[in-house]
């Protein structure tokens, strides 16, 4: 079991996961967005190696409407 | 006539920006946008709904980067921190895009910017290789500094953001404008056609604009003034306006060859 933020929220984990996979369990894979990691993006060409640990932090950001 | 807008080495067609936030739905937003006639269109980055929503249409789905210029805002972030963090992710977001709206407010009633931490913050996206266009207080002496940081064009307020208060001071714009080496475009407190004419008049190189077409009662229909109004006013800049004569009047029909003389 691990323990994540993700966009503030707590979220806990069954077992740690690359951020592919946690973006697929969440219906986001292939959408356009990005990761942020402990303050550090994690580049889309690494969600798949990138295994998430306890206690990550994570944004996950779209664009949206704005001036 | 060929007169383009540059910003960092690419040229636009258009002189008008808009944002894309306050529409009603995202068909609007797309209307509006064609209507304008813009090429650059600014968004904002916010944290995804997760869990929610899964097919929500995505507003880049609406606006494709191939066809339009994504500019993306730092808007409600307060520190510099927050905004180079905001346009890394953006960057990230756009895969690699480097051209950005810099904005760090100072205070959530007036949105004014927080110059210190403006700068600080356009002086590490310039070494991050960003071309950061940067809203900023209408002070000359700021808006200089801005532009010798690196940025690639400086956007000073015509008025508070969303206000619609029109050009509050012109004098201070035309400051800006005459020293300027990047373009200078009015962003934030256009309310209505004439008002980004008067500013495109006063010699600014563009307008950026959200709320005074998206609030129109019919924002697809002021979104298509807006464009002529900028258009209109870029013309007349460099047409040259006629000297204002104070106590004088001069008739245009000649003064000869009247009857009964």
């Amino acid at each position: 079991m691990i323990q994540l933020i993700i966009n503030g929220k707590p979220e806990r984990l069954q077992q740690a996961l690359t951020v592919h996979a946690l973006l697929e369990s969440r219906q986001l894979a292939g959408k356009r967005l990005a990761v942020e990691r402990n303050g550090e993006i994690v580049p889309k060409g690494r969600h798949a190696e990138t295994l998430l640990a306890d206690g990550d932090r994570l944004e996950i950001v779209v664009a949206v409407g704005g001036g | 006539m060929n007169d383009s807008l540059v910003i960092a080495g690419k040229s636009y067609r258009s002189r008008l920006l808009v944002g894309t936030g306050k529409y009603k739905d995202f068909n609007e937003t797309r209307e509006a946008i064609d209507a304008s006639g813009a090429e650059i269109v600014t968004v904002a980055i916010r944290r995804t709904n997760i869990g929610q929503n899964a097919g929500e249409p995505n507003l880049l789905d609406v606006l494709p980067p191939e066809r339009f210029t994504i500019l993306p805002n730092t808007a409600g972030c307060y520190t510099a921190d927050d905004a180079v963090r905001t346009l890394r992710l953006a960057r990230e977001l756009l895969d690699g895009h480097a051209l950005v709206k810099l904005e760090v407010l100072g205070d959530p009633v007036s949105l004014f910017p927080n110059m210190p931490e403006t700068l600080k913050a356009a002086e590490t996206l310039v070494k991050d290789g960003f071309q950061v266009m940067v809203y900023c207080a209408d002070d000359p002496i700021q808006a200089k500094m801005l532009e010798e940081i690196g940025c690639v064009a400086v956007m000073p307020l015509a008025s508070l953001i969303g206000s619609g208060m029109g050009i509050l001071n012109p004098w201070n714009l035309r400051l800006i404008i005459d020293q300027a080496r990047v373009p200078v475009l009015v962003d934030a407190g256009v309310g209505t056609a004439s008002d980004a004419a008067i500013a495109m008049e006063l010699g600014c190189d563009g307008v950026l604009m959200n709320t005074a077409i998206a609030h129109a009662r019919q924002p697809v229909l002021m979104a298509s003034a807006m464009k002529k109004a900028v258009e209109a006013g870029r013309e007349a800049f460099l047409a040259g306006r006629m000297p204002r004569k104070h106590y004088s009047a001069d008739p245009s029909s000649p003064t000869s060859g009247l009857i009964g003389t």
